[in-house]
């Protein structure tokens, strides 16, 4: 058994390897068969009405170059694989659970979420670092709280979703809700961003509350549908509602966020006069940089103490079975109106938070595609997990945010080329993947909130994903 | 003889046009361990869903009566109030535990009320009191009582869904007993149990009744753990009782034979002849 595996683990034996490269350099030929009539040559209408032909030689060599690395990849990764299923046995012998050693996902997660932590509070020195001063690292940090917005919505919905397990489709809501708390709280009666940000959460906790009553006696789809349809009704209220809400052009200059006070002017009332620093605008974007992470720490933090209470339990619990949580005495219905005003208090923290920076909203902030962009995070995160959320939160924002940075390849497929329009199309295929490869999300282990000996994780496996 | 804990008083209950339990009346008396028998179909589980709340009966009463005499009765009250206010739990002929949850854990969440009321409905909790620390380490205590008596206390932080069968049935009790109730329904505890499972769970069930002050209504088809352990015997048959007594009353009444086993096909053509027609039904094979 372990014969194979240590001739495989260590250096290859030249044979394999050799066997490997020869199968990449077909493959590479074969690109290159196809790549002659197809791709060679293209025929653009030249001068006068005739046609010339074009020679592209140089795509035909990079997809045959990526050919040849993505064989040599795959079948360097199957090597590895079946090692590794040589070693241990097959799931049908044994259930994951049982098997002692934590696999890559449970390690990962083990130390991932402080290493999450650690680099989202030193993004800004980093990015100051690497782009040579504060004001050119402005792009980075403005990402920054693009993708912690993100991870804060997620680590919010993850709580209805992830642990009580009822699919929320209009979770957008909420997160309207709590940006026009601020706004109109705001510019109509003058409250301070500091008392507006309590009030937000509260308003969006009521309203969750509103529609959890007459819908959480709904299961699966059908919750869904109706989460979703609030979602839109919201939408269109902010929308028609123009005496209120300013209907679709919505509210503008919103109040700025200031140092619990101090506003970041340049006069001598202001932050940089106050703390003896030179005025810089960057300042305002550093403190919204770092009050999101707080945000979205402390969402984080009350998600995890929860977890380890009664009422933690009772959700995952409910997410299980509910049918046995009834004949346990748990008041099914109070205990999702629970999880979903949490999860929707934070989705208005989080909406309070859009409105100041951005100091200008509208419905159009509130999609349908936004609900579905945080669901598409926490179940690529892996329903429960928290780390698992705050990756697919950077992946899902930065990703698509990285494809502006790709006009590198207008040099390949001609001038024409827009990474950008491919970002649905990547969507979809990170989606196709995920599906086929890690089903449960990114990490799908559950640790279990109190234990007699050591921590250790329960394999997604045995986890349920609740019916509404 | 020992005053009820519950009452079942003409309890009827119709789905549409059929009748799953038609005027049913029986006592299950404190201290007891009461069997309800019969053949498949017979409607025991809907009389268990009934009394657990699970549905609301079209007519009769059920009443719960506890040492001091208070009494509930169970037809009103909301689902959870059941296991709640009355303290009547139960378990599930298909096992309902919570998979992914390791096995102290659902014995924790079988303690809800207790822990949601020391966490201060989680605001308590939230902060850290001493006061839910302790009531928590209290639960893990009790936990670990009842994971010793089922002997699973090696395997507490395992998944329950990892467990063979009968560990997650004797869990699945384990669980219900948490909720510390009056009444312990189990529906159909030794199905899918090997011959010493069985055993063991008699022991579980006699240790339930004799020390931890509980009553137990249980359904069961294995007539070794029924005249084993019952202390009185109910059989329906088409949602009617047909019998009520003890283990030797039972074994011997002919209307439980014939449900059981059917009757001789010469009886069933003179008891024809005699009412002129064919039965609606002739007995049937357990």
């Amino acid at each position: 058994m372990a014969r194979p595996a240590a001739s495989t683990q260590g250096a290859l034996p030249e044979s394999v390897m050799g066997a490997i490269l020869r199968d990449a350099a077909l493959c590479a030929l074969v690109a290159l068969g196809l790549c002659l009539p197809l791709i060679a040559y293209r025929m653009d209408p030249g001068p006068g009405s005739d046609l010339v032909l074009v020679p592209r030689w140089g795509l035909v060599a990079i997809l045959c170059a990526i050919t040849f690395g993505v064989r040599l990849g795959q079948r360097l990764l199957l090597l590895r694989r079946d090692a590794r299923r040589a070693l241990t046995p097959a799931p049908a012998q044994a259930t994951e659970a049982v098997g002692g050693e934590p696999d890559a996902g449970q390690k990962v997660s083990k130390i991932g979420l402080k290493l999450f932590v650690a680099v989202a509070l030193s993004l800004p020195v980093l990015a100051t670092l690497a782009t040579g001063d504060l004001g050119s690292a402005r792009y980075w940090i403005d990402l920054g709280i693009l993708i912690l917005t993100y991870v804060m919505l997620g680590w919010g919905l993850n709580i209805v979703v992830g642990l009580a397990g009822l699919l929320d489709l209009g979770y957008v809501a909420f997160y309207a809700v709590g940006a026009y708390s601020y706004a109109l709280l705001s510019t109509t009666f003058g409250l301070s961003f500091w008392v507006c940000l309590p009030l937000a959460g509260l308003f969006a906790g009521l309203w969750g509350m509103l529609l959890g009553f007459p819908v959480l006696r709904l299961r699966g789809d059908y919750l869904a549908i109706v989460t979703l349809a609030f979602g839109e009704i919201i939408r269109l209220v902010l929308i028609n509602w123009t005496d209120v809400t300013g209907g679709a052009a919505g509210v503008s200059s919103i109040p700025r966020a200031t140092f619990f006070g101090i506003p970041f002017t340049a006069d001598e009332d202001g932050f940089a006069a106050r703390f003896g620093l030179e005025f810089d605008s960057m300042h305002r974007v550093v403190f919204l940089y770092y009050l999101i992470l707080v945000l979205a720490l402390i969402t984080n933090l009350v998600t995890l103490r929860l977890r380890r209470l009664p009422i933690g339990r009772a959700w995952e619990a409910l997410r299980e079975d509910e049918i046995a949580c009834r004949s346990l005495g748990i008041d099914t219905t109070a205990t999702k109106l629970t999880a979903f005003a949490l999860g929707a208090a934070f989705g208005g923290i989080a909406g309070s938070f859009f409105a100041v920076r951005q100091g200008f909203i509208s419905p159009e902030s509130f999609t349908f595609l936004e609900s579905a962009i945080i669901l598409a995070i926490v179940v690529l995160g892996g329903m429960g997990s928290q780390f698992g959320v705050a990756i697919a939160a950077v992946a899902m924002v930065a990703g698509p945010e990285m494809l502006r940075n790709l006009g590198g390849l207008k040099a390949v497929f001609g001038e024409g080329f827009d990474p950008n329009e491919y970002r649905l199309l990547l969507f979809g295929l990170a989606m196709v993947a995920m599906m086929v490869w890690r089903p449960r999300g990114l990490i799908s282990v559950r640790m279990p909130s109190v234990t007699l000996g050591e921590r250790k994780a329960i394999s997604g496996a045995h986890v349920s994903e609740g019916h509404g | 003889m020992a005053a009820p804990v519950l009452t079942v008083d003409h309890l009827t209950m119709r789905f549409g046009g059929l009748t799953a339990i038609a005027d049913l009346s029986f006592e299950a008396r404190r201290g007891d361990i009461t069997a309800l028998i019969g053949p498949n179909g017979a409607g025991k589980t809907t009389v268990f869903n009934c009394i657990t709340g699970f549905y609301k009966p079209t007519e009769g009463m059920l009443t719960l009566t506890h040492e001091d005499g208070s009494e509930h009765l169970l037809e009103r009250l909301p689902n959870h109030q059941v296991n709640r206010t009355a303290r009547v739990a139960r378990t599930f002929q298909n096992i309902r535990l919570f998979p992914g949850m390791t096995v102290l854990e659902n014995l924790l969440v079988a303690q809800h009320k207790t822990l949601m009321r020391a966490s201060g409905y989680t605001v308590l909790g939230l902060l850290g009191f001493k006061g839910f620390r302790d009531a928590q380490a209290a639960a893990v205590e009790k936990a670990k009582g009842w994971l010793t008596r089922i002997d699973l206390l090696a395997r507490a932080d395992e998944p329950a869904g990892s467990l063979p069968y009968g560990a997650q049935r004797r869990l699945e009790i384990a669980r219900a007993m948490c909720t510390d109730p009056v009444l312990l329904c189990l529906d159909e505890p030794a199905a899918g149990l090997n011959p010493r499972e069985s055993l063991e769970l008699n022991a579980l069930l006699r240790h339930i009744r004799d020390h931890e002050g509980t009553s137990v209504l249980l359904i069961e088809h294995d007539m070794s753990v029924v005249m084993e352990i019952s202390d009185h015997i109910v059989v329906l048959d088409y949602g009617k009782k047909i019998a009520d007594g003890t283990p030797e009353e039972i074994r011997t009444n002919p209307s439980v034979i014939a449900a059981y086993l059917g009757v001789e096909d010469e009886e069933v053509e003179a008891v024809e002849a005699e009412v002129g027609l064919s039965l609606p039904h002739e007995g049937h094979p357990a």
